[in-house]
């Protein structure tokens, strides 16, 4: 249980609290998006170093090779990065919408627009 | 043949039928495609509940791989109720939706409009049908991202941040799922349901089986909109067009009550989740919060979509109280309540859209004496209001009925007078609507108001007659719950 057996795993951790923490902290529709995105990636990342097996090779069938890294979480990580790709996508198509709707993308001046009817 | 791919049709079908509307780009014609693929996906529902009643648990290796290696749609009595609620409400909001989304939505927006539902639409069925974990998060992406752009389309420039708003919490919430699904994997090394939960009991104590459960627990409720999770659903509900409130309303959280209850009791168990973890006491103090403190906020809200929308958020608390309460009653109770609660406020927000024909915003200003210039549509909402109360003869009653035996089956006797108490709450935020329907004189504005068409009336009605009908005869509804209840309660695996 040492700290560099489990680098991967803080390091997966600490972009997810930063992810986070953008997203609550910043009042920026664009920003919040970024850290959206951090917050997805660093799933990616807890994915991947599951599989992965040092010293391991693709999962093929060759003379000599006996050690691979597991595939599997690599294809659910693909289908995770477009899924993430299309969030993203979706989410700055949003807020170009609602800049033209009202003019700024900054979540406090868009409220304090609502509030007067 | 045919009837052998029944559950992997439920998915195809629509998600095949999406770009087909998109091709077309014209209005009418994706109307009819989802239409038609609407009633075809009930009528497939309905056959594989019928199936499941009459021969068990339906397994469906997709793409003939079999599980676990391959992808497994697994059909047992849970998900066919939720499926069929899920086609029914489908096929009556796309048979109603025709001039509601013409009044709502600009025209050429509507085969984008259609495509979006189908994609939903597939979304949803593909959640509760599907027996693989990871399955579980495409599906639950591909409804979700389908619902940011329905409510995007909204009248309103603030349906644009509701969605906005709903796609960050969205976002977070599966991503929660994701996590607590990769934790499962790396302890266990499979991804299938059934095979999790033989493979579990093994390492259950560990820690990252019990940080998956706490992601898990999270992730679904962020979907779920449990209280205090539930910041999105109003502002949602209220901006989105008539038809998706009235589609979401009644679907999308009961999918997401649905993925709750199949991961506590499917793939942790029942003894984990409701014995040995402190849950029931947290879903009951969170369920409680839900229903006095929503119910509160809905009392003082004049617009009337968004005050039903915080009463939705009350009436998720009494879906989660009957599983903290672990017994078969009140299991029961939250298996009918999903079903009851569906189509209760499917009707309420459909006649809703029939109101907001004629008007542009529907506060309790706006329908002033609209009793006597909508009768049928202003009943129908008495009706529902009735439901949502908990009055005897309408499927609200059978809901409380049975979450009040589970909280004493507990001895939670105090939890039973709650339930009753918070009810009162509903009248209050029910009688508003009425007073200001019957009791007001009409405006200028509303006596210019017409009833609304046939085609928007006889769908909406269709669900008002269901409350009362099946508030009546609980053979189907609370005899299936029961059943499930017991499956849910024996570990299912």
């Amino acid at each position: 249980m040492t700290f560099t057996a489990h680098f991967n795993y803080w390091v997966a951790m600490a972009l997810l609290t930063v992810g986070l923490y953008i997203v609550i902290a910043r009042g920026n529709l664009v920003k919040k998006l970024v850290g959206l995105s951090i917050f997805q990636t660093s799933v990616y990342l807890l994915y991947i170093s599951a599989g992965k097996i040092i010293g391991g090779t693709a999962p093929i069938i060759a003379e000599g090779l006996r050690v691979y890294s597991n595939p599997l979480p690599h294809v659910l990580i693909l289908t995770a990065i477009v899924v993430g790709v299309a969030t993203l996508a979706l989410g700055l198509a949003l807020v170009v919408r609602i800049k033209e709707a009202y003019g700024t993308i900054e979540e406090d001046e868009i409220h304090s627009q609502d509030e007067e009817p | 043949m045919i009837a052998h791919h029944l559950p992997a049709l439920q998915v195809v079908v629509p998600l095949l039928a999406a770009p087909l509307c998109v091709m077309l780009r014209g209005a009418r014609a994706a109307w009819l495609i989802a239409l038609g693929v609407s009633w075809a996906m009930f009528i497939v529902a309905g056959s594989l509940l019928a199936r499941v009643l009459r021969e068990g648990v339906i397994s469906y290796a997709l793409g003939s791989w079999e599980p676990p290696w391959g992808i497994e749609y697994r059909v047992d009595l849970l998900n066919a109720f939720v499926v069929v609620l899920v086609s029914l409400v489908g096929a009556l909001v796309i048979s109603y939706s025709r001039e509601s989304v013409d009044h709502e939505v600009r025209r050429e927006q509507h085969y984008l409009f259609y495509a979006a539902y189908l994609l939903c639409l597939a979304g949803l069925l593909g959640i509760a049908i599907t027996g693989d974990a990871f399955n579980v998060f495409v599906f639950l992406e591909i409804s979700s991202l389908s619902t940011y752009v329905l409510i995007a389309l909204g009248r309103d420039r603030r349906a644009l941040t509701a969605s906005y708003q709903y796609l960050i919490m969205g976002t977070i919430g599966a991503t929660f799922i994701v996590i607590g699904v990769g934790l499962l994997y790396l302890m266990t090394g499979t991804l299938n349901m059934h095979d999790l939960a033989q493979r579990l009991p093994a390492v259950e104590h560990t820690r990252p089986v019990l940080a998956a459960l706490a992601f898990l627990t999270v992730g679904i409720s962020l979907k779920l909109a449990l209280f205090p999770l539930h910041l999105w659903l109003p502002n949602a509900y209220a901006f989105a067009p008539s038809v998706v409130t009235a589609f979401l309303a009644a679907t999308a959280t009961k999918v997401a009550v649905y993925l709750l209850l199949r991961f506590y009791f499917t793939v942790f168990g029942a003894p984990l989740v409701l014995g040995e973890m402190p849950l029931p006491e947290i879903l009951l103090a969170l369920s409680l919060a839900a229903m006095f403190a929503m119910s509160t906020v809905a009392i003082f809200q004049d617009d009337v979509k968004r005050m039903l929308a915080y009463s939705s958020v009350a009436q998720i608390g009494y879906i989660t109280l009957g599983v903290s309460t672990g017994t078969a009653a009140g299991l029961t109770g939250t298996v009918v309540h999903l079903f009851n609660h569906g189509i209760t406020k499917g009707s309420l927000f459909l006649l809703l859209g029939c109101m907001a024909m004629g008007m542009r915003r529907i506060t309790l200003q706006h329908i002033r004496g609209i009793g006597r210039i909508m009768p049928l549509t202003t009943f129908g909402v008495v009706v529902g209001g009735l439901s949502l109360i908990g009055v005897p003869l309408t499927v609200g009653f059978v809901s409380k009925w049975y979450l009040v035996l589970g909280a004493l089956e507990r001895g939670w006797w105090w939890v039973a007078a709650l339930i009753l108490a918070s009810s009162l709450l509903a009248v209050v935020y029910v009688w508003r609507i009425v007073e200001a329907a019957y009791f007001k004189a009409p405006g200028e504005q509303v006596a210019k108001l017409r009833e609304a068409p046939l085609s928007m009336l006889v769908p909406a009605w269709v669900l008002v007659v269901a409350t009362l009908y099946f508030g009546v005869d609980t053979r189907f509804t609370a005899g299936v719950a029961a059943r499930v209840a017991e499956l849910l309660l024996g570990g299912f695996r």
